[in-house]
């Protein structure tokens, strides 16, 4: 059914302070069995929750829960791993409202808890959620959509409140499905490694002899010019016939930059990015290696080295002449 | 009162917390979902997590949440109080990745009696979590 933008986020607009249902509350009290657990997951040694002496001792005078544990104790529990066994409320209708409309993903984006005081064993907590705000559509990295924010407010059993939390997920259309990143045989993800450069017609040959180990400049067949980085036609000569030659490796820094952002995954930055004349006399972009960053400098001059970044890729990185 | 605490005064701007890495297993990832009782498959289900775009099972937001107060408190002592925690997610937390997590103080409120400690866990797609812990400490005499 063909529904206008405008009607749409009027629609959405109606959810807007709205509370999603009748508070949730614990299941069970605050007890010392899932403090204790929790904290041996988390590896968490401070004896104020776990320890009644040392905790007697401290500023809390006696046991205390973790305060990031405030959210653990309203919610849901197995019947999470159950979609259709969560009753209906305002937040999964407002989902299903997005999703009508093609916004069916969801991911978290923040996550701020602000804690009145820390509870203590035996108190029980509830939670009363309200849709605060809608955002406008945004345009994301993962797809357009919009960013919807909760406020649950935690209370005791007498009422007291103990602390909030606002919640803000993305709720987005899927522009392409992210391929998942295949996983080692042991079926561990594979580590982020750098972006591959596109082989084509033009340059896979290039791309070859950095594989055996010699890095080439491109030799017009006619007039005789250096050219990179590889390409079909001489610009001097117009000319498609081509050799190559096996450039000496050396050469000095004409420029560089120290890369700090943004921080692709697989390259371990900062790293050294120069532009370096080589002694044939073309330019060729690469990273400077084996140094100190600051030691990089305009004039420096570099020598060839061909190495492998990860298990499959070889570069033709730079380092200092020796 | 415990001896193992910062007290206010002795903490400045711009001090550095230990670096923590986190071995980031299944065991931790799957553990510390359903010890903050989130049963949400894509915490303990590798092919709920694959149906959903993602390699394996990734680690939930109480679990980062915890180990954030953790990193603070482990720091601080046990008679620093945390009052507030404010992260915004990144990168997924995935198995056989490492978290390292690294802070530094970078405000102090004296009438409060607390600091603010920014935080960060970085694996290797980049930064999982960023955030903000508010601590109060004990004033030193």
């Amino acid at each position: 059914m063909a529904t206008s933008k405008e009607e749409f986020e009027a629609r959405l607009q109606e959810f807007v302070g709205l509370e999603i249902g009748a508070p949730e509350v614990g299941a069970d009290l605050v007890n010392e069995p899932m403090i204790r657990h929790w904290c041996e997951v988390m590896e968490d040694r401070n004896p104020v929750y776990t320890d009644p002496a040392a905790a007697k001792d401290s500023v809390h005078g006696g046991i205390v829960a973790p305060p990031t544990m405030l959210q653990t104790w309203i919610l849901d529990g197995f019947d999470m791993a159950t979609p259709e066994k969560q009753p209906m409320n305002k937040q999964r209708e407002l989902h299903a409202v997005f999703n009508e409309q093609g916004y069916t993903g969801v991911v978290a984006t923040n996550c701020d808890q602000s804690y009145d005081r820390y509870l203590t064993p035996g108190e029980q907590v509830s939670g009363t959620t309200v849709i605060e705000t809608i955002s406008e559509e945004k345009a994301t990295a993962i797809g357009i959509g919009y960013f919807i924010e909760t406020r649950t407010t935690f209370r005791n059993q007498d009422g007291e409140q103990v602390g909030w939390m606002v919640f803000r997920v993305l709720k987005f259309k899927p522009s392409a499905q992210p391929a998942a990143a295949p996983a080692g045989d042991d079926g561990a993800p594979a580590a982020p490694v750098r972006l591959r450069a596109p082989r084509t017609h033009d340059n896979g040959w290039w791309w070859n002899k950095i594989d055996e180990g010699e890095l080439h400049i491109q030799k017009c067949g006619e007039c005789g010019v250096l050219r990179h980085p590889p390409r079909p036609m001489c610009g001097e000569c117009r000319s498609i016939e081509w050799t190559s030659i096996i450039s000496t490796g050396k050469g000095v820094i004409n420029s560089y930059v120290i890369m700090h952002h943004p921080p692709i995954p697989g390259y371990g930055f900062p790293i050294a990015c120069a532009l370096i004349d080589l002694e044939e006399g073309t330019r060729i972009i690469s990273n400077v290696v084996g140094c100190d960053l600051d030691e990089v400098h305009i004039g420096m001059k570099v020598s060839l080295s061909i190495e492998n970044v990860d298990d499959e890729m070889k570069l033709p990185l730079f380092k200092p002449a020796q | 009162m415990s001896h193992n605490t910062l007290d206010f005064q002795s903490v400045d701007i711009g001090d550095s917390l230990p670096d923590l890495p986190i071995d980031l297993t299944v065991s931790l990832i799957v553990g510390g979902a359903l010890v903050s009782r989130d049963f949400t498959q894509v915490h303990h289900s590798k092919k709920a997590a694959q149906d959903a775009g993602m390699q394996d099972v990734f680690m939930n937001i109480l679990t980062t949440n915890g180990l954030v107060g953790r990193y603070v408190t482990d720091w601080a002592g046990s008679d620093a109080r945390i009052t507030a925690v404010s992260i915004k997610l990144g990168t997924p937390n995935l198995p056989g990745d490492t978290m390292t997590m690294t802070g530094a103080v970078k405000a102090k409120d004296d009438a409060a009696g607390t600091v603010e400690v920014e935080v960060t866990g970085k694996n290797a797609w980049g930064d999982h979590v960023t955030g903000t812990v508010t601590v109060a400490l004990p004033m030193g005499a």
